[in-house]
């Protein structure tokens, strides 16, 4: 295992080092010390590496991941895994706003909250949140799962494409054109299966939650709109 | 972009070092805010008298303008703080001294009350806390602020915090888009405005709430409906500071804290000097609720 204590390196280094990895490197284990909110930490990774990062980081840390696994041992600042390709980043702490966007596959498990906007603009990426999300999550969301073991903000939802949203707890009240949709087996069996990779195994019933999604009125020409244009 | 940190002291035994606990915050935000700074400190307050703090030009002879202010005995204390002078003036003779500072138009009190004193500059947060000494004041609480100017000119004038009545002050990150409506319209209500600043109509408006027998939290509600734009407000009170962002929640905001201290920053890098920072609570303040810490 390599360590890399950001108190002696700069945090330019470190990525460097990351980015100059290849996909059948040796070094295949991280541990970041020290991140005291810096911006960008293990941004751009392309390689099947883990790093560990002890303690809060600032924005848009994991950043376009590929294929990497990061384990945020803390709270993240804005845009934790935006763009994130695939992969998995794991958030012990808490999330700020817009984590996961526009991600367009991989795994985002927050073990706490994330704020406002998370998801926004999802492209195919499967966010797991263990708490609550804030308001306007999942904005013009495109595809992916957004799963939700606690409570969602206002306008969940809002202006969505086919991003599709599951929620446990309330929600404060769904955006324009994102209407609630029956959990069909199949679902509960997709559900089963983000649970169950977010390491939730067995520990959370997929039939305690409700499916969201878009009634798919605002993003289709509809003749009756013709007036409007 | 800008600025803002907070700093609230629950250990007394920090009290000594919450200037310079302030000013490892404020410069950390340098780079969100590099066109002016400005920052609130509570200290100790004298029996019976009441701090202004007066702004005048550089280079002002400030021991001849207190003795001019001076209706006799008993002397009035001062203190020198680069372009700012702090006078502790009996409550008897505030308005008497505040005419005569009203006498020298060079000079513009930039806040007032028993423990409040406010200090900003044009500078880089760094050099302007430098230049007053910010690492070497004591007290139980204070707010700052970096200012990336949007929305009007980098003067000093333009600096946070904004105060918006005795021993209260505003700072804000973001930008209102009817401040010019709102400044007309408290302008009808008798309050007066020195520059095109938009935060100077949100901290008179707050003032003119309060006035009207609002409490803090009632003047941090009802700015939800009032204002229109982006802000992160922090307000420090003589007991205190509030918190309030807009309902999107446009500006980033991190509060921590611990059985020490509270804290606020824009960004969770200003607080990483804080002692004990690695165990203490760390969250983010929901939109549109107002905050209060009031302990002291």
């Amino acid at each position: 295992m390599r360590t890399v204590d950001l108190a002696q390196t700069s945090l330019r280094e470190l990525n460097a080092a990351l980015h100059s990895l290849r996909a059948d490197t040796n070094e295949t284990h991280w541990r970041v010390l020290n991140p005291r909110g810096q911006h960008a930490i293990a941004a751009g990774i392309d390689a099947p590496i883990t790093v560990e990062i002890e303690g809060h980081a600032g924005y848009y840390c994991a950043g376009m991941n590929k294929e990497a696994t990061i384990v945020l041992h803390g709270n993240a600042g804005q845009g934790i895994a935006e763009n994130m390709m695939s992969g998995r980043v794991h958030v012990k702490g808490s999330a700020s706003q817009a984590a996961g966007a526009t991600g367009c596959g991989g795994l985002l498990v927050v073990d706490g909250n994330a704020s406002a906007r998370c998801g926004i603009s999802m492209k195919g990426i499967d966010i797991v949140v263990k708490g609550s999300v804030g308001h306007l999550s999942a904005f013009m969301g495109q595809a992916g799962n957004l799963v939700v073991l606690g409570d969602a903000g206002e306008a969940l939802g809002d202006s969505i494409y086919e991003a599709r949203l599951f929620v446990r707890g309330s929600v404060s009240s769904l955006g324009a054109d994102c209407v609630e949709k029956t959990l069909e087996e199949r679902h509960k069996a997709e559900l089963g299966k983000l649970l169950e990779a977010a390491g939730l195994n067995g520990a959370i019933d997929p039939g305690s939650f409700r499916r969201y999604g878009s009634a798919r009125r605002l993003y289709h020409f509809h003749i009756d709109n013709v007036g409007s244009y | 972009m800008c600025g803002i940190v907070g700093l609230y002291l629950k250990d007394r035994a920090l009290e000594p070092e919450l200037g310079a606990l302030l000013a490892g915050m404020l410069g950390t935000l340098c780079d969100r805010g590099p066109d002016s700074a400005g920052f609130a400190v509570y200290g100790g307050a004298a029996p019976g008298a009441v701090k202004l703090t007066v702004r005048g030009p550089r280079g002002s002879d400030y021991a001849a303008i207190a003795r001019r202010l001076e209706t006799g005995e008993p002397r009035i204390p001062y203190i020198v703080r680069d372009t700012h002078l702090v006078l502790t003036v009996p409550t008897a003779q505030e308005a008497v001294v505040r005419r005569g500072i009203a006498m020298m138009p060079e000079l513009t009190v930039v806040g007032s009350g028993r423990r409040m004193e406010i200090f900003k500059e044009v500078g880089r947060p760094d050099h302007v806390a430098a230049r007053f000494g910010l690492d070497t004041m004591s007290g139980t609480h204070g707010i700052g602020h970096t200012r990336m100017a949007t929305e009007s000119a980098v003067t000093t004038d333009g600096a946070h915090p904004f105060t918006t009545g005795p021993d209260q002050c505003l700072v804000h990150n973001g930008s209102l888009s009817n401040h010019n409506a709102l400044r007309r319209e408290l302008s009808r209500q008798g309050l007066s405005f020195q520059t095109e600043n938009d935060t100077e109509v949100a901290a008179g408006y707050m003032s003119w709430r309060m006035r009207e027998g609002a409490t803090l939290e009632q003047a941090l509600n009802s700015s939800l409906a009032a204002l229109d734009g982006f802000y992160t407000f922090v307000v420090g009170t003589e007991t205190g500071f509030g918190v309030l962002r807009d309902p999107i929640a446009c500006k980033p905001a991190v509060m921590a804290e611990n059985d020490r201290w509270v804290a606020f920053g824009t960004e969770y890098r200003a607080l990483v000097d804080l002692p004990g920072i690695d165990a203490a609570t760390v969250w983010e303040p929901v939109p549109a609720k107002a905050y209060l810490w009031e302990l002291h």
